[in-house]
């Protein structure tokens, strides 16, 4: 048993956390909208849940979030462009637009939907409603 | 260009020569790779690195980079979908020209990393005269 915090253990343990809902059926295939991209993880945290949405290259000008009762679309497009004259020697970014509607199963709370934009990593995080929230039930 | 709908890139693990005594997986970020008279641009997508997170070295022509990604925001969190893995990023190039290794500059932008290689005088064409 290893004791105290070793960051590089804690990245694995992260790393095999995500691989493991991979084939989470949680959202029952239900993002829409065209295309993959941009990639989605969702986690959750306490009462809410944390979207980390992964958009690197693409300015914050050009990222539109609308949230509606269980759903939250993502789209925007993301230009790359290169300097007159120059001679490219190697290209593997790729740029579009993109769309994607991510509708979560349970009850969210649309109206308190908060969204950060940092190093090409936009955080939404989905509040549930109140309604929705899971209770602790005593034993009568 | 901006009409054509994005698909998603599937991050190519990094494998390494010599295996890591701890498992963690690391990540080779996408690049684009453009020359200019003046220098070598090189740009790295490497979303949620900070730039203070950053190493660059240029050593016998090979460039090297290393992005770390800061994953303490993820304590506290627990996956329940998953669609892309995380890790710290690194690839390393040859460089086919000479580089004036302390003029390199870099920038950081919505993650992406923007490095600058000046290309050395010497690189440069130049005239010789026959003496004599």
């Amino acid at each position: 048993m290893v004791t105290g915090v070793d960051p590089l253990h804690a990245l694995h343990s992260l790393q095999r956390a995500l691989e493991r809902s991979y084939d989470s059926d949680w959202l029952r295939g239900s993002t829409t909208g065209m295309g993959t991209f941009p990639p989605i993880n969702i986690f959750q945290q306490a009462d809410r849940f944390v979207a980390l949405v992964e958009l690197p290259g693409v300015s914050k000008d050009d990222i539109e979030i609308q949230a509606k009762d269980s759903s939250i679309r993502v789209s925007g497009k993301k230009t790359i462009s290169f300097q007159a004259g120059a001679s490219v020697h190697r290209r593997e970014r790729i740029s579009g637009v993109f769309d994607r509607t991510i509708t979560m199963p349970v009850e969210v709370d649309a109206d308190r939907v908060k969204a950060d934009y940092k190093d090409g990593l936009l955080t939404l995080l989905i509040p549930r409603t109140e309604s929705d929230k899971p209770r602790t039930v005593k034993i009568s | 260009m901006t009409s054509e709908e994005l698909q998603v890139q599937q991050k190519r693990e990094l494998q390494q020569k010599q295996e890591g005594t701890v498992p963690a997986r690391a990540f080779i970020p996408s690049a684009d790779i453009y020359e200019t008279e003046q220098a070598l641009m090189v740009l790295l997508e490497m979303p949620g690195v900070e730039k203070s997170n950053v190493d660059i070295n240029v050593e016998d022509d090979v460039l090297d980079v290393e992005g770390r990604i800061d994953f303490s925001k993820y304590q506290g969190l627990s996956p329940i979908y998953t669609e892309y893995p995380v890790g710290h990023y690194r690839r390393s190039f040859s460089l086919s020209n000479r580089i004036e290794q302390h003029k390199i500059s870099a920038e950081m932008t919505d993650g992406v990393l923007i490095i600058t290689l000046p290309k050395a005088e010497e690189a440069k064409p130049r005239r010789i005269a026959i003496g004599g």
